[in-house]
């Protein structure tokens, strides 16, 4: 992870923000962690984390993915 | 412009709401209970004749001079000691007191030297004082006597020696160790002052007085030398000495001071206000000041004495450009420093878009010079690509306390610590890292109030004189998060539950969900110390002690908030705090220790990336639209980038320009070596500074900066008090940094007009409902006051969360442990954890400039015994300290202060290169960095590793100043 190469970097965030609102309960992950991204992540790291998932997203948890998904709307 | 003269009321203030009334030389005077006569007649206005008393300590009554009659009372009772009572009919002069006065006097005068015209304290001398106050006008007994005046004494009559040969066995030569302040032995009267101060305001209890009667002297330890005792230099026994014998070097060598101005120390977050006291221009000393609500006339060595660096030589004075990091800098004007930088931004946004720059305001610059390069950025750049140094330290503050209280703040004020009971204190080193705070929290400690560290290191407030923590938790670094839920799991199961506290003040279901989370077995103690490394026993009884032993008072500091999980630390401080029912009341409260002197006024004014000036999130319509009606101009209504994304995006080529204030992030932030990757591959670093710091290696524009005694301003605390920086001397570079701020501004086509720093406060006002009611002329008035400020709390507020939570209901949420990614294994098996040490601050730029390097020349890596051991290494030795992200090389020290497994180190030598090993692991929510956790490998070494050779050579050659040509004609 000490390799600051786009787009690892932004999926371990990603991740790491998942495992914090996957442990406030179900219902609140995927909103939580899409209001996360939108509130703190500027539109570039945004706009990088999306096409990563277009690219087929791997490397993302699965509320992660839902999150980003629920980020373009 | 005069001295800023202090009242000295002889006994400190009674706090008691019970008034009593006596008379006092035919007066009536009424006064709280416990208040002694000395200060009630000195409330009325008249000064009773003293020299071991001084309000900063209690009464000592040894020195006599105080006498009183009162009527219907036998003899002489010192007024010091003896308390106001209703009904007394008190006398403070009449012949016969001014006769026994007039003998003491002449007692202590007769082994006093008469130097009085070429004596420092010439001026400024209690004992010269009082002479002329009784009278005194001849010395019977002589001075040939015995003494502790002259080196040589003349014999006694019938010893046939030649006049003034023997020596005199109780003269002692001058100390002047310290490198702040010399000891004269021969002018001291033995009044205590000095080892009262050092016990009862600071709390170091390095001073005594050895012998007994006419060999009483004072004595740094076992009569060592003052920098050989444990002394720390706090300048409280110089403050409190009445006569010349401890006395500051830098009044022998200037003279005393002729007016002075009350400013706030721009050192750590505790905010200390001092008098700084001049002679012109010339600063004489920094003297705490009384009225100053967070240090209450006590101070520590940085900001007492540490001031030097406003005039060393390394100070950058003239602005600098040039085109490549290789070439040597040029000094330029400040017009075409301003031109140079803008075009080069401006060019950098017309090659690489709008959001290719952006800047870092500094949590060192005052709260209106940190407004206008927010402001600059977000109206004159156009995006949002602003952060601050707190992103790298107490940023999951922010997010912690403003998701769970509502507030991204410290709930008390620092009074508040005298009336806790159990004090929690968490990965904070107070004694070093906020001195002044630690010596009111010892003195609270000293009567009576319980203490809890939770800490990897057995810091000095574990143990120290007449202070012993409670309970020591010596968690592994990284687990955190594992050990408060565990406190949770036994309040909870225990039934310790604040439960109306909760049922009034906090979302009851959301209290359940997360009680109920605690509750799993797999969150006790017992199940925790695996992971914790800590006693479920000693756990279990902390956690009682915190929920049941009266007011439960948490301070914290970057051990908490430099971790993966620093937000979910601090959301599980906030749980506890609401579960145990403390807050919202004095002596109780979550409260961060903030490292830099305005690191909460940068957080206030704007200076994260996604809110404007008071916490307020860019996208929000409405509040953007304000202000936009008052500057004038379209903002960005995304969030910007924050410093680690900076830095990812200029290695990625999407972020080209950078504006530093006052802030040297190379130094400073993790990964040394990303770091400079990232500013390396900037086309245009501006760096805004006093010197030229490790970050200036790689800038291509230098604006010289102003310190805190060249600047009017603003700072805000810790504990959220805004308190004024007043400008005693002009600029040495010949702007302040908001006028540097403003005419880059210009120079970049937009233009700010303010003529003085008043009317940037009032613009934050106008646009900040928190500090709507904050102006100049408020603080003038009032000396401070804490934010929130407005119409409801005229004068601040000292106490927040008083009637409920500010975000309504307080917010319990879940905090589950996640493991750090920076794991040991066989390749790193040691934890490396970073701290501070009392004589430096942060990167050291200012301290290591003045003379605070004689207590800590270089960085050291502790180590325990046992590491040492398996490893080879002795005390002293040169070893190769190792992580995933690099190596450096230090000197070790050996010490059980960590525990086996631990390693530790501090940071504010750019040599040791610490951050060359620190890794990019970060906080989950604000991307602050995981400094307090790395796993390394150490090994015996010869000396500095390449890459450190490397690095001096290219500091060294990037240091380089052109030698200006012959100006043509």
């Amino acid at each position: 992870m000490t390799q600051a190469t786009s787009p690892d970097r932004l999926i371990y965030m990603a991740n790491q923000i998942g495992t914090f609102f996957r442990s406030q309960g179900a219902d609140k992950a995927v909103p939580g962690i899409t209001e996360h991204i939108r509130k703190f992540w500027d539109p570039r790291m945004r706009k990088a984390i999306t096409a990563h998932l277009d690219a087929g997203g791997e490397g993302l948890d699965p509320p992660v993915r839902e999150a980003i998904a629920a980020l373009k709307g | 412009m005069s001295l800023v003269h202090e009242i000295d009321y002889g006994t400190p203030r009674a706090k008691s709401a019970t008034m009593v009334t006596l008379t006092i030389d035919g007066h009536s005077v009424t006064v709280p209970e416990g208040t002694s006569i000395m200060r009630a007649a000195m409330e009325m206005g008249t000064q009773i004749p003293k020299l071991c008393a001084t309000d900063m300590v209690d009464a000592f009554g040894s020195c006599r001079l105080c006498l009183v009659e009162i009527e219907g009372r036998a003899g002489t009772p010192a007024s010091c000691t003896t308390p106001a009572m209703n009904g007394l009919v008190v006398h403070t002069q009449n012949q016969r007191l001014q006769t026994i006065r007039k003998g003491v006097m002449e007692l202590y005068i007769s082994d006093h030297p008469l130097d009085c015209l070429t004596c420092a304290a010439n001026g400024d001398c209690e004992l010269q004082d009082m002479a002329g106050a009784v009278g005194l006008r001849d010395v019977r007994y002589g001075y040939e006597g015995e003494n502790h005046v002259f080196a040589k004494t003349k014999p006694s009559p019938g010893h046939d020696h030649s006049p003034h040969d023997c020596e005199n066995d109780h003269w002692m030569a001058k100390d002047e160790s310290n490198p702040y302040f010399t000891y004269d032995p021969s002018k001291c009267i033995v009044c205590s002052r000095c080892v009262r101060a050092c016990e009862e305001v600071q709390g170091t209890f390095a001073l005594t007085i050895s012998g007994r009667g006419f060999e009483s002297r004072v004595s740094p330890g076992m009569s060592e030398s003052f920098l050989g005792s444990e002394c720390v230099s706090c300048g409280a026994c110089v403050q409190a000495c009445p006569t010349a014998t401890l006395t500051e070097k830098s009044v022998i060598a200037i003279g005393q001071p002729e007016h002075s101005a009350v400013t706030t120390c721009a050192y750590c977050g505790v905010g200390c206000t001092f008098k700084a006291e001049m002679r012109g221009e010339e600063l004489v000393r920094m003297v705490p000041y009384k009225d100053g609500k967070a240090n209450r006339g006590h101070s520590c060595v940085k900001g007492r004495f540490a001031w030097g660096y406003a005039n060393h030589k390394e100070r950058i004075l003239n602005p600098m450009i040039r085109e490549r990091i290789t070439d040597p800098w040029q000094e330029v004007s400040w017009d075409e420093a301003f031109n140079f930088a803008a075009t080069k931004f401006r060019g950098i946004q017309a090659k690489h878009g709008r959001d290719a720059i952006g800047g870092i305001t500094s949590s060192r610059c005052t709260n209106e010079e940190v407004f206008v390069v927010q402001k600059l950025i977000r109206a004159g750049f156009g995006n949002n690509n602003v952060d601050t140094c707190a992103r790298v330290c107490h940023s999951p503050t922010g997010y912690g306390l403003s998701s769970t209280f509502g507030t991204s703040a410290g709930t008390q004020d620092f009074d508040s610590v005298e009336q806790a009971d159990v004090v929690m204190i968490i990965g904070a080193n107070p004694t070093d890292g906020h001195p002044v705070f630690a010596s009111r929290l010892k003195k609270r400690l000293r009567a009576g109030a319980k203490l809890i560290v939770v800490d990897p290191r057995r810091t000095d407030i574990v143990r120290s004189a007449h202070v012993e923590a409670q309970h020591h938790l010596p968690l592994l670094p990284g687990t955190n998060v594992a050990v408060l839920t565990a406190m949770a799991h036994v309040i909870v199961t225990e039934g310790l539950v604040d439960e109306a506290f909760v049922r009034e003040r906090c979302d009851w279901s959301e209290f359940e969900d997360w009680a109920a989370f605690v509750a799993q077995p797999k969150h006790s103690p017992e199940a925790t110390g695996i992971m914790t490394g800590v006693d479920p026993k000693e756990l279990r009884a902390a956690a009682r002690l915190f929920a049941t032993g009266g007011n439960g008072a948490i301070y914290y500091g970057l051990g908490v908030t430099e971790h993966s999980q620093g937000s979910t630390t601090v959301i599980a401080i906030a749980n506890l705090a609401m579960a145990t029912g403390n807050i919202g009341r004095p002596g109780v409260g979550v409260n961060p220790l903030r490292g830099q002197n305005n690191v909460q006024g940068s957080c206030d004014m704007g200076s994260f990336p996604h809110e404007l000036p008071g916490y307020r999130h860019i996208a929000g319509d409405a509040v953007r639209e304000q202000f936009e009606a008052m500057w004038n101009v379209k903002l960005n209504a995304e969030p910007g980038l924050r410093i680690p994304n900076m830095f990812d995006a200029a290695v990625e080529g999407t972020f080209m320009g950078l504006y530093v204030q006052g802030e040297d992030i190379l130094q400073s932030d993790p990964n040394t070596k990303h770091v400079v990757a990232a500013l390396s591959a900037m086309e245009c670093v501006i760096v805004h500074d006093l010197f030229l710091n490790e970050t200036a290696n790689y800038a291509h524009v230098f604006f010289p900066g102003s310190t805190f005694l060249e600047k009017n301003g603003t700072f805000t605390n810790a504990e959220r008090r805004i308190q004024r920086v007043r400008k005693v001397m002009s600029p040495k570079n010949g702007l302040e940094d908001w006028e540097v701020t403003l005419g880059f501004a210009k120079a970049l086509g937009y233009e700010m007009t303010y003529s003085h720093p008043s009317e940037i406060m009032d613009e934050i006002a106008a646009l900040t409902p928190t500090f709507a009611g904050v102006s100049f002329a408020l603080l003038d008035e009032v000396g401070s006051v804490q934010w929130p400020c407005n119409e409801k709390a005229p004068l601040g507020t000292p106490v927040m969360h008083i009637d409920g939570f500010v975000r309504g209901k307080g917010k319990f949420m879940i905090t589950e442990y996640v493991a750090t990614d920076e794991r040991t294994g066989p390749r790193f098996p040691l934890l490396l954890t970073t701290g501070r040490i009392l004589s430096q601050y942060n990167v050291g730029a200012q301290t290591r400039r003045t003379e605070n390097i004689v207590w800590h020349e270089e960085d050291r890596l502790e180590m325990h015994p046992h590491d040492a051991e398996m490893r080879g290494v002795r005390d002293g030795d040169w070893c190769r300290l190792q992580s995933r992200a690099g190596e450096t090389t230090l000197r070790a020290r050996i010490t059980e202060r960590v525990a086996p497994g631990v390693v530790y180190t501090t940071f504010h030598h750019p040599t040791t290169q610490a951050n060359v090993i620190t890794t990019e692991f970060s906080d989950w929510a604000t991307n602050c960095p995981e400094y307090k956790v790395t796993a390394v490998q150490i090994s015996p070494s010869n000396g500095p590793s390449e890459w450190q050779r490397d690095y001096d050579e290219q500091a060294r050659q990037s240091r380089r100043i052109a030698i200006p040509a012959e100006a043509a004609e």
